[in-house]
């Protein structure tokens, strides 16, 4: 290549991404789509959808009246994230449990105060899990009054010994149990995936519907220009809307980011080049406007809500559905946020991570580059 | 001058093209079936023929942007066909979209080709000069590209094609959708580069009166070449059988043309002002006695007229239209003081889309048993009209009434009167074309032995035997377009709106569509139609030219074509009336902005 084609081959791809920069500044959905939408999410998930329960009706199965199990009850009463009601036996418990009464059932042995002194007092609870999630949350905030209830017992009856009770809190990391830490942080991929995908996917179809790719097409303008000058303005898009996310869940709700802004950064552009290439992968398929949004949908943006372990947890899912999720960059991308945002920069979750969604960013773009010819059919 | 030098080295050269799409069915058509073709330097070519006949396809194939499926093409030297490397530098391409980007300004699309080309900085300024002193753009440059008129675009994607000096320019349909003025201006442009430039030039269109431009004409039919050679070469494929019959005061054009396509061994036929145009399928020594007509005359073919002669011997139906049947379809026979009755009236209508006036203080009135004609180019306001008239769109202000009733109040009760074909036909594709009849006839609410009659009446009238049972959305479009007439006319309508009826379809089926609706017209139905073709006017007993919602003229298409007078223009055509009539209209404008 004589440096002349090289100039030529830089000129024309500034001339497209020029192009691209405008056509995208001035449409007021794409504005709309990248800076609008992230704060919109943000909020919403904020301060209107969290998942935290409060005030969680429970039964408290009171077989044993010691002291010891009334404290219970009275870390129980005095939590805000339950309700409790006392009932006398496990058979009225069932019963408001099936009926919908109660979420879940805190049950306290005969024994109960004996096997606390003896060191190995159980306390059995039973959680309505109809809602997977939801039971999951109450579990562990039952988990977390026992934990808070023994170590005040700890502190008054000075046993530094064995745990007495067999609990052990599961959560490590959100200690707050803030449901929005989990979920601000998940909201990232759902931005960079809209960003990414669907917004690509759409300006290229535009481009055959429109019949604009007829005419670029005949002039000496190659596949990887284009490809290269569709990228950039969706790039830089997609990384103001992160800023903005990112601005917005540390200012408003104080979101702890524990790991390095910059691998996080850095990480989050890896994962917009993965939604870019599948939207530009989509793109090359359907060229029909209409076909590329429901395809985006379908194929980056569900996923990455229902599969990504965003929302619900890929341990909890049926194996089949748990193996689909490996091929969903949106899993590996939330596996690092959460880390980022909720451990620190813990680099044995991050290399690998990172790793994968390196290998997805170069074979997607790479089978884009394949598959975009220069040609009408 | 092209005799006497060796013949120019040619720029394209196409050897036994083929190329086929898969139909949907499981079936392919042959879009290309064995094409050759060779473009010389300097040549201003034209394809034409109608929609479909492979000329898109040809140029897809020629610019790289389609591989064909056996034959091969060079172009300017270079084998596309085994290095289909796209985007030779010295070849300009302008779609039939016109390919501009419609949220970029005039100037940023100029400037966005020139970059892809690799114009060089110093030369743009003196070639922009040069673009927008052609097209009249200089004053619209930083308007966004949505913004500009169709006829805008238009020259706006002709001068992205010339943004660099091609070798050779290649442009598809860029007229179809444009109005006639527009496509005057193109043509003087493109006549002017050829001239001056001596380029080469491949120019696809419909409009066979543009092919009489260039210096060689390749007819197109069904993925086949019927002939080529300069346009006096097509046209003489008609010598010696064309003819202008004068007919009897008494005779009405249209119906002297339907009866005579009747005729085997009648090629063509169509009304031109009070007189027919006839060409014969072979050749007569002397002039031979025409039934209908009181007298004859030989007139010099145009290439229109060759090319209907080539169509008649290549169309695989070859047999002449049978004379369609008169069994009336409405009852009630129109007395002399009955087709004084307006059955349409449209008083100052105005139809509104937010600050944008679709409909502009229109007036016209329809009389019982007339063709009435809508025309103007797209964008004119016609479907909006259109659509207010059938009772779809409300109308913003003004009176609107139709067979009596007032649309305003009992839009319900005009509906019955009134049988609509919209531009796409609405049938269902997946029922057949019995079940599509018998949707139609109780959505009407026809029941019992009329009902049955109908049904009958349809099947026979339109000729649909054939395919009773096929699937609508498999049958060819001819009977798709005789099917959603007969729904239209099920439940015996006064009224028979068309939308573009013709657009779109082969000359041979739209004289076939018009002599139907010719024998609707005598039966007592008024039909109105829209049309962008200038000439099927001629078939029309009154019509009104639109243009930016607004009437520019109405009467008989005698009445409009004197408006076409001009020093040196003793016998206008429809076309040039029309531009004329656009240009006064302009210059009226000009001069109450000016003052």
């Amino acid at each position: 290549m004589t440096e002349k084609d090289k100039f030529e081959k830089v000129r024309r791809i500034i001339a497209m991404s020029r192009k691209e920069t405008r056509q995208m500044l001035r449409d007021p959905s794409s504005i709309a789509l990248g800076m609008v939408l992230p704060l919109l999410l943000i909020l919403l998930f904020g301060y209107g959808l969290s998942l935290d329960a409060k005030h969680v009706p429970i039964a408290v199965v009171m077989e044993d009246h010691s002291p010891a199990a009334q404290s219970v009850w009275g870390a129980f009463a005095g939590s805000r994230y339950f309700r409790p009601r006392a009932v006398n036996s496990m058979f009225r418990a069932d019963k408001l449990l099936s009926a919908g009464r109660v979420d879940g059932i805190v049950r306290l042995r005969h024994e109960f105060s004996r096997d606390l002194h003896a060191g190995h007092a159980k306390i059995q609870f039973t959680a309505n899990s109809i809602d997977a999630n939801r039971a999951r949350l109450v579990e562990n905030y039952a988990r977390g009054v026992v934990a808070a209830w023994l170590a005040q017992r700890q502190l008054t009856h000075g046993w530094h010994d064995d745990q007495p009770v067999a609990i052990q809190q599961q959560i490590w990391f959100n200690r707050g149990l803030v449901s929005r830490y989990f979920l601000v942080p998940g909201l990232l991929v759902l931005i960079m995936t809209l960003i990414g995908a669907l917004m690509t996917a759409l300006v290229v179809a535009r481009e055959w519907e429109r019949g604009t790719f007829e005419a670029l097409f005949a002039t000496p303008v190659e596949p990887t220009e284009i490809i290269i000058s569709k990228i950039i303005p969706y790039f830089c898009l997609g990384m103001i809307g992160l800023a903005i996310a990112v601005t917005a869940s540390r200012l408003l709700f104080h979101v702890p980011i524990r790991g390095s802004l910059g691998v996080l950064f850095l990480v989050s552009a890896l994962y917009l080049l993965v939604a870019l290439g599948m939207g530009l992968l989509i793109s090359t398929r359907t060229k029909n406007q209409f076909i590329a949004s429901q395809a985006a949908l379908l194929l980056t943006f569900l996923p990455a809500m229902m599969l990504s372990g965003f929302i619900f947890d890929i341990r909890s899912m049926p194996p089949a559905i748990a193996a689909i999720t490996y091929v969903l960059p949106a899993r590996y991308f939330v596996a690092l946020l959460q880390t980022l945002f909720l451990a620190g920069d813990i680099w044995s979750v991050i290399l690998p991570n990172t790793a994968i969604l390196m290998l997805m960013a170069v074979l997607l773009l790479g089978m884009t580059r394949r598959l975009l010819v220069k040609r009408l059919q | 001058m092209e005799a006497i030098a060796p013949p120019p080295a040619p720029v394209i050269v196409c050897g036994a093209l083929c190329k086929s799409f898969p139909d949907g069915r499981g079936g392919v058509t042959n879009a290309l079936a064995g094409v050759s073709l060779e473009v010389r330097r300097g040549f201003m070519v034209a394809l034409v023929g109608p929609d479909g006949a492979g000329k898109t396809t040809l140029i897809r194939l020629i610019m790289g942007l389609l591989s064909p499926d056996s034959g091969a093409i060079q172009v300017l030297r270079r084998d596309i066909v085994r290095s289909p490397k796209t985007g030779e530098s010295h070849i300009s391409y302008m779609p039939q979209k016109f390919g501009l980007y419609e949220d970029l300004t005039v100037q940023e699309n100029l400037d966005l080709y020139a970059d892809l080309h690799s114009v060089p900085a110093a030369d743009r300024a003196q070639r922009y000069a040069a673009l927008f002193a052609m097209t009249n753009l200089g004053r619209f440059t930083k308007r966004l590209a949505r913004r500009l008129s169709g006829g805008m675009k238009q020259k706006l994607g002709l001068a992205c094609a010339l943004v660099q000096s091609p070798r050779l320019l290649v442009l598809d349909e860029p007229t179809v959708g444009v109005d006639p003025v527009s496509r005057q201006e193109l043509w003087a442009i493109l006549l002017h580069l050829v001239k001056t430039e001596s380029r080469t030039v491949l120019v696809s269109t419909p409009y066979l009166e543009e092919a009489e431009l260039c210096n060689h004409a390749v007819v197109m039919y069904q993925g086949k070449i019927l002939a080529e050679g300069s346009p006096r070469e097509v046209a003489d494929h008609a010598r010696k059988r064309t003819f202008r019959l004068t007919l009897p005061a008494e005779t009405k054009p249209r119906q002297a043309v339907a009866s005579l396509l009747t005729f085997p061994a009648v090629a063509d036929a169509v009304p031109e002002g009070s007189q027919v145009r006839l060409v014969l399928k072979a050749k007569v020594a002397e002039i031979p006695q025409f039934p209908l007509a009181s007298a004859a005359q030989e007139v010099q073919p145009h290439l229109a007229d060759g090319f209907m002669v080539l169509l008649r011997q290549a169309a695989t139906t070859g047999a002449p239209p049978a004379p369609l049947k008169t069994t009336p379809t409405v009852s009630a026979k129109i007395t002399a003081a009955e087709s004084e009755y307006p059955v349409v009236e449209v008083r100052d209508l105005v139809r509104r889309f937010g600050e944008f006036v679709a409909v502009d203080h229109v007036n016209f009135q329809i009389r019982k048993g007339e063709i009435f004609g809508l025309l103007g180019p797209n964008g004119a306001g016609k479907s909006t009209t259109f659509r207010m008239l059938c009772g779809l769109l409300p109308l913003s202000s003004g009176m609107l009434r139709v067979a009596g009733y007032d649309l305003r109040h009992a839009r319900a009760w005009a509906r019955q009167e009134v049988g609509y074909v919209a531009q796409k036909f609405s049938l269902y594709a997946h029922l057949s074309v019995w079940e599509n009849l018998v949707f139609f006839a109780s959505a009407y609410g026809l029941r019992g032995n009329r009902r049955k009659q109908r049904l009958t009446w349809a099947m026979e009238e339109f000729d649909l035997g054939a395919v009773r049972f096929h699937a609508t959305g498999h049958i060819p479009d001819g009977y798709k377009r005789r099917l959603a007439m007969a729904c239209a006319l099920l439940h015996e309508p006064t009224i028979l709106f068309l939308d573009e009826p013709t657009s779109g379809v082969d000359p041979l089926a739209r004289r076939e569509f018009w002599r139907r609706i010719t024998t609707l017209a005598n039966q007592g139905v008024t039909v109105v139609v829209t049309t962008h073709f200038m000439e099927e006017a001629e078939y029309c007993d009154r019509l009104v030219i639109m243009m930016n919602g607004r009437m520019l003229a109405g009467g008989t298409p005698a009445e409009i074509r004197q408006r076409g007078k001009a020093p040196g223009i003793s016998e206008p055509t429809m076309q040039e009336a029309f531009i004329r009539v656009v240009m006064d209209e302009e210059r009226a404008l000009h001069k109450a902005g000016g003052a």
